[in-house]
């Protein structure tokens, strides 16, 4: 299985403020053969990659605290090879597309079918360096 | 409707009031002073006229009297006994005037001595007359008129003459009738009368209307005056000014009678006049004030009407700008959960793939519900994706868009429906339409919107008219879009654009799509309006301005 040997090679943090969305996410990733971590914002999402980085962050836009675009910036000054996958939510298009301008891989809309990020996802870690 | 009658009726009023009054003073005023003046120009008229009769009859009077006294003092007594003498003189006089009728002289016995005349009246002696008395004592006489022995009206003038130590008298009869000539002529008007009269209120001359209230008279003749007076009173039942003067050579009055009402009849004239032209005045002001006041009216009710419709417009767009926040809301907090069912979802169907799993009885039993939940979180979540649209933050984009093209490859997406419930397109899309600059993919799911409702109305067998034309009046190009189904009955139309709204079977209509093109419309700057008739069908009106003015409150909708 080429594909599966693929993604095991690829590291997977998924970033939401819905404990629940990131736990179906991160096993429903898992699954499929990432190596997935999940964080519930921004300043845990830092924590994890000072610990270990990764190759691609799945980043929801809109969280309380510090948002998804402040992270992006924060990943994109400390950590700039890691891949960045914006999730934004209704009307946050715009900020989907100034996340692009600070550097972001892809915005999807939510809701993604999961397919669909998984592409992204394997996408995105071509960028990223082979750990 | 109530409240404008009144506010015409008080409009009417104080105007009328406003206007009457002095309109009313004013002709009073100029009528008061133009009749005082009249009255006080009539009066000056009268006196003059009296004033100038009394003149000549005093003139005649002291005229006879002179040519009496001069024949007695310059010619002697021997010249004056001579009946040839007296004869002579006699005619001499009488080619002066015809007035003098006869001549005599008589001595202080009272005996005719000479007579000339037409009488024979040498044998008669006047010892004993009142007048032979006065005559000797005042060296002048001049009688009352009366008929006397000669059978004519006519005055006695005699004077004195002194010769020989004796008192001779001569004496002349005049014709009086001199008097109704005199006056006659100042007989005016159609009842105006004129006339002597002597103390004992016996009237002189022969008056042109006989039978004087003598009464009437009585305080004129009861004191004797200089100058003029003039009395108000009845005359033969009509109101009559009475001017009356003294002779300075005789008692007597010269009175003249001038009918009231003839004489006023320029002013009464006038005040007809007057009160006519007044009267037209009001009826002209009356006339304005009317037609002013219904268009105050008129112009009031449509402002008022216009008022309430704004005020209508408001309350639409507020409401839409209140439930647009409070959609965005709501749906920002739906969206999360969705999502995690979702995901939630999603696991369980990637657990359904262990192999374990599937071999349990209960399996096909899961996956359906899974399928279920999956469903039913789409459904959820494209109510939720509406509600959002119709709170769009987006700032519309500005294009200029051929409303013609638009049309065109926004019904693309609808044809195969429309072919498949065998519904006719037909196209009425005027020449040269301006292009419109606005926001193409804003007003085409407002497009989208309509024609999907028409399509849902008409359901099978009909026809959608898609139609725009330039209003050059108000700048705008308006597209109508018109179905031939069912129409709606009043209380439907009343509801269209509430969010929510719909006939719709659950699942099928969410109510939002014609809420949310209002929104946009008005976004936009245009108006979107419709008309409707049960059984007929219906006409949506959506209408834009060619340039768009950058007006701040466009975007009131979309705002956080
Ligand atoms: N062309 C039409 N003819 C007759 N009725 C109409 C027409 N357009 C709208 N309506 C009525 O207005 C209601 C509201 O329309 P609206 O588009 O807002 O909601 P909907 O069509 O019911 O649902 P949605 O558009 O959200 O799917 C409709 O349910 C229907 O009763
Ligand atoms: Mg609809």
């Amino acid at each position: 299985m080429t594909v599966t040997s693929v993604k095991n090679e690829i590291s997977v943090l998924v970033v939401d403020d819905e404990q629940d969305f990131v736990d179906a996410l991160v096993k429903r990733l898992a699954r499929r053969g990432f190596a997935t971590q999940g964080a519930l914002s921004g300043a845990e999402a830092l924590k994890t990659l000072e610990r270990q980085p990764v190759h691609v962050v799945v980043l929801d836009i809109l969280m309380p605290g510090m948002d998804g675009l402040e992270t992006l910036r924060y990943i994109k000054e400390n950590y700039p090879r890691v891949q960045v996958v914006l999730l934004s939510g209704h009307g946050g298009e715009e900020l989907g597309v100034r996340g692009m301008a600070y550097g972001a891989f892809a915005y999807l809309l939510k809701p993604v079918p999961l397919a669909r990020l998984v592409d992204t996802v394997i996408q995105a870690a071509e960028y990223a360096p082979v750990a | 409707m109530l409240p404008s009658l009144s506010l015409r009726k008080s409009i009417v009023g104080t105007v009328l009031l406003f206007s009457f009054v002095p309109l009313f003073l004013l002709g009073w005023v100029v009528y008061g002073m133009f009749a005082s003046a009249y009255h006080a120009k009539v009066r000056d008229n009268l006196a003059i006229f009296a004033e100038d009769k009394r003149n000549a009859i005093d003139l005649f009077l002291r005229d006879q009297v002179a040519q009496l006294r001069v024949a007695a003092q310059s010619h002697s007594l021997a010249q004056l006994s001579s009946q040839e003498f007296m004869d002579r003189l006699l005619s001499i006089m009488q080619q002066g005037t015809q007035t003098i009728v006869d001549l005599g002289l008589i001595d202080d016995e009272g005996n005719h001595v000479v007579y000339s005349g037409p009488y024979n009246l040498r044998s008669i002696n006047y010892k004993n007359e009142e007048w032979f008395k006065i005559v000797r004592v005042r060296k002048l006489y001049i009688s009352d008129v009366f008929s006397g022995f000669r059978g004519f009206p006519h005055i006695i003038v005699a004077v004195s003459k002194q010769e020989n130590g004796r008192e001779w008298i001569l004496r002349a009869t005049i014709n009086s009738e001199i008097f109704d000539s005199f006056v006659r002529l100042v007989q005016i008007g159609k009842k105006g009368d004129a006339y002597i009269i002597n103390r004992k209120g016996e009237i002189q001359t022969n008056p042109r209307f006989p039978g004087k209230d003598i009464q009437v008279i009585r305080p004129l003749i009861d004191s004797k005056f200089s100058g003029v007076r003039i009395h108000e009173g009845i005359m033969h039942g009509n109101a009559v000014y009475i001017a009356g003067i003294w002779l300075q050579e005789k008692e007597w009055l010269v009175v003249i009678e001038e009918d009231k009402h003839s004489e006023l009849e320029p002013l009464l004239r006038t005040r007809t006049l007057t009160i006519l032209v007044s009267a037209g005045g009001l009826l002209c002001v009356l006339l304005g004030i009317l037609m002013v006041s219904r268009m105050i009216v008129v112009h009031q009710e449509r402002q008022e009407r216009e008022q309430a419709r704004l005020n209508e417009e408001l309350v639409q767009s507020s409401k839409m700008a209140a439930l647009g926040k409070l959609a965005a809301g709501v749906a920002h907090e739906v969206n999360n959960p969705l999502a995690v069912i979702r995901e939630q979802a999603g696991w369980i169907r990637d657990l359904l793939e262990e192999e374990d799993i599937q071999s349990s009885p209960n399996f096909q039993e899961l996956r359906d519900a899974v399928i279920k939940i999956e469903q039913h979180v789409e459904r959820a979540g494209s109510v939720v994706h509406r509600m959002l649209g119709f709170a769009r933050r987006m700032e519309p984009v500005r294009f200029d868009v051929s409303i013609k093209d638009l049309l065109r490859e926004t019904v693309v997406f609808l044809e195969n429906e429309m072919h498949f419930r065998n519904i006719q397109l037909k196209w009425d899309i005027e020449e040269d339409l301006p292009l419109v600059e606005t926001d193409p993919s804003q007003l085409q799911q407002v497009i989208l919107n309509i024609v999907d409702n028409a399509i849902d109305a008409i359901g099978k067998n009909g026809t959608i008219t898609l139609g725009a034309a330039y209003d050059a009046q108000s700048g705008c190009v308006c597209m109508r879009i018109r179905d031939d189904g069912p129409g709606m009955d009043k209380d439907v139309q009343a509801r269209v654009f509430d969010p929510f709204f719909t006939t719709k079977q659950v699942g099928e209509g969410t109510g939002l799509g014609l809420s949310i093109s209002y929104s946009i419309v008005t976004r936009l700057g245009g108006t979107i309006r419709f008309v409707s008739q049960p059984g007929e069908g219906t006409e949506f009106i959506i209408c834009l301005p060619v340039r768009r003015g950058s007006k701040a409150d466009d975007r009131h909708l979309g705002e956080k």
